[in-house]
């Protein structure tokens, strides 16, 4: 027979199921919430590092400079304009900078950006080809492991490009792309997007036999990356009488997690709060448990059991509600993750689905079970002070 | 197996002494203690049971001087070689009735050997109730709950057994079946029935009558 102390405190907790699953119902939210938070911060974070990359500046139009890096580096915006090529060129020759990788976009297929760029593109995020080769000719694409995963496209496919980054209406049925490469995940935006050369996008909307004259030729930004630190104080001024910007990423960023993390303190504090609800229902139902069960732990002492068995019982009912309540929330906020990566998979094509524990999540459901641990041995010490005669003559 | 002897107690630093008689009961013997009510019964039955401590005089039970042994000694001791049977039957309700019954070796032991088992289950069902094992302690009626209870004093066999107040909600047909099941069970063991009952009186050879216990 099975009837040890973990035994009886099971069965202890399971004969209140109403003050149980409150209980459960609280830590599980809180440490879920607090959980699900820390998961998107450090998935949303490590996206943001991934895609960053060695990009000190982004050239494109005038805007707003956040959105010219949302567009440009993470591909979650729409753009804020094209500039000339030949003036991005001029910059792009300035002794500040060292590189810089064109981009340019406008179309799409089936949600996923077209862009227009260069082999350098896929070198710097350290892209390999899984089959198929690079980009050469216009209208050849080389297309990202998501992309191609999810679109279920193969080489030698062809496809016609919608205009717009979302939009299927307005197709450009006389323009057809062919695959002929297939990158490796990366983990980087690549995974997410159509690369091809910059003649494709600019071919795909001229007519028939029309010739482009290169010196109108538009891009929609170029990533940068500087020689000389001073580049980032230089370079604005050099662009401040033309239609161009530059944005650093790193900064925007960091204004953009500043924002965010108002937000996200908010919510965290909220969480703190349902947690902290959580550990007072245990604190009351541990309590509850000793002044309703107070004839039990009486009769528990006549039958051989001491002070400290019934403080230790008492103590593993606490226990098995935070480690229980700890353990469905670490599983809630995975569910919560999984519905949340639907949804930035269908909106901006990223994967947020990694459901591996992270380290604070450990230190969060140590200190979660540690507090609520805490919160069954204050009441729970009122057992070690119970009085056996009196409590026996009041039955 | 049971000696009092000059055993003086009182509750708190403010309350009166009480005094109780001295007596003895040997190994195997039945006694009765008997008193109206405020004769100091619960008390009594607690100093025996080690549950409250005397302040002077000789209080030996079951081979332990009670004044001696640490309160650690004493709980493990209760479980061991006291079996008792209250006045209202009192289980842990979580539990069902096999395994409250089992829970003395629990506490004690640690464990629940396989042949107190064996015993537990001939034991119920010559109480009548081995259909309710596995029942909750508040699906049973109130015979069947004293039944259990004295089960469960009883299936540790354990050298002494208290019975407090065993008849007392009972008619005339079921104190004597119930105290006939006690004598039955409890035949190896040491058996002090505390009760106001009178019909018990003239039940066993050896009866201790408690007057008013405050000096």
């Amino acid at each position: 027979m099975k009837l040890g102390l973990f035994y009886q405190a099971a069965r202890n907790v399971r004969s209140k199921p109403l003050q149980t699953a409150l209980s459960l119902a609280l830590l599980a939210f809180g440490v879920g919430m607090v959980s699900l938070m820390l998961l998107t911060e450090k998935q949303v974070n490590d996206a943001f590092e991934r895609n960053i990359k060695d990009i000190d500046l982004v050239l494109g139009a005038k805007g707003s400079p956040l959105q010219l890096i949302l567009a440009n580096v993470y591909h979650i915006d729409a753009p804020t304009g094209n500039i000339l090529q030949a003036e991005a060129e001029k910059v792009l020759k300035h002794p500040y900078i060292a590189s810089g990788i064109p981009l340019a976009y406008g179309d799409n297929h089936e949600g996923y950006r077209i862009v227009g760029t260069e082999h350098a593109y896929v070198a710097h995020y350290d892209g390999s080809l899984a089959e198929g080769r690079l980009w050469d000719a216009p209208f050849e694409v080389t297309l990202g492991a998501r992309v191609a995963d999810n679109l279920g496209m193969g080489l030698g496919d062809t496809f016609y490009s919608a205009h717009g980054l979302t939009d299927q209406t307005d197709v450009h049925t006389d323009k057809t792309f062919t695959v002929v490469g297939i990158l490796e995940p990366s983990g980087s935006v690549m995974d997410q997007l159509i690369l091809t050369p910059m003649e494709s996008i600019w071919n795909v909307h001229a007519h028939e036999g029309e010739v482009i004259d290169p010196a109108t030729r538009e891009i929609t930004a170029m990533l940068l990356k500087k020689r000389n630190p001073l580049a980032v104080l230089t370079i604005p001024n050099v662009l401040r009488e033309t239609n161009m910007q530059v944005a650093l990423p790193a900064i925007e960023v960091n204004r953009m997690t500043q924002q965010f993390g108002l937000g996200t303190s908010a919510l965290r504090a909220i969480a703190m709060l349902i947690m902290a609800l959580s550990f007072a229902s245990i604190f009351i139902s541990v309590l509850d448990n000793l002044r309703a069960r107070r004839h039990e732990l009486a009769l528990m002492r006549t039958l051989g059991g001491t002070p400290s068995t019934l403080y230790r019982l008492l103590l593993l009912e606490g226990g098995l509600l935070s480690v229980a309540g700890t353990l469905l929330g670490l599983g809630l906020s995975r569910a919560g993750l999984v519905v949340l990566g639907k949804v930035v998979e269908s909106e901006f094509h990223y994967d947020l689905a990694t459901l591996a524990l992270l380290p604070s999540e450990g230190v969060l459901a140590g200190a979660a079970v540690a507090v609520g641990l805490l919160a069954a041995a204050v009441p729970a010490a009122g057992s070690l002070r119970l009085d056996i005669s009196k409590t026996l003559r009041e039955a | 197996m049971v000696e009092v002897q000059g055993i003086r107690f009182r509750y708190g630093s403010e309350g009166p002494n009480m005094d109780f008689p001295d007596f003895a009961c040997e190994m195997g013997e039945r006694m009765l203690l008997l008193g109206n009510s405020g004769t100091g019964k619960t008390t009594l039955l607690h100093l025996l049971c080690g549950i409250l401590r005397p302040e002077a005089g000789t209080l030996r039970v079951a081979g332990r001087d009670l004044r001696a042994a640490s309160d650690r000694e004493l709980d493990v001791w209760r479980g061991s070689e006291l079996g008792i049977v209250f006045q209202q039957a009192h289980f842990v309700q979580s539990l069902t009735v096999a395994e409250n019954l089992a829970l003395p070796h629990q506490l004690t032991q640690g464990t629940v050997p396989a042949e107190v088992l064996d015993r537990m289950n001939a034991m119920l069902d010559r109480l009548g109730i081995a259909h309710r094992a596995n029942a909750r302690p508040h699906e049973l009626s109130v015979g069947e709950q004293q039944r259990a209870s004295i089960a469960r004093a009883l299936l540790h066999q354990p050298s002494v057994v208290f019975a407090d107040e065993p008849t007392s909600a009972l008619d005339d047909h079921n104190a004597e079946a119930v105290m006939d099941i006690l004598d039955r069970e409890a035949a190896d063991a040491t058996l002090v029935v505390v009760t106001h009952d009178q019909r018990l009186k003239d039940r066993y050879a050896k009866c201790v009558t408690l007057k008013h216990a405050h000096a």
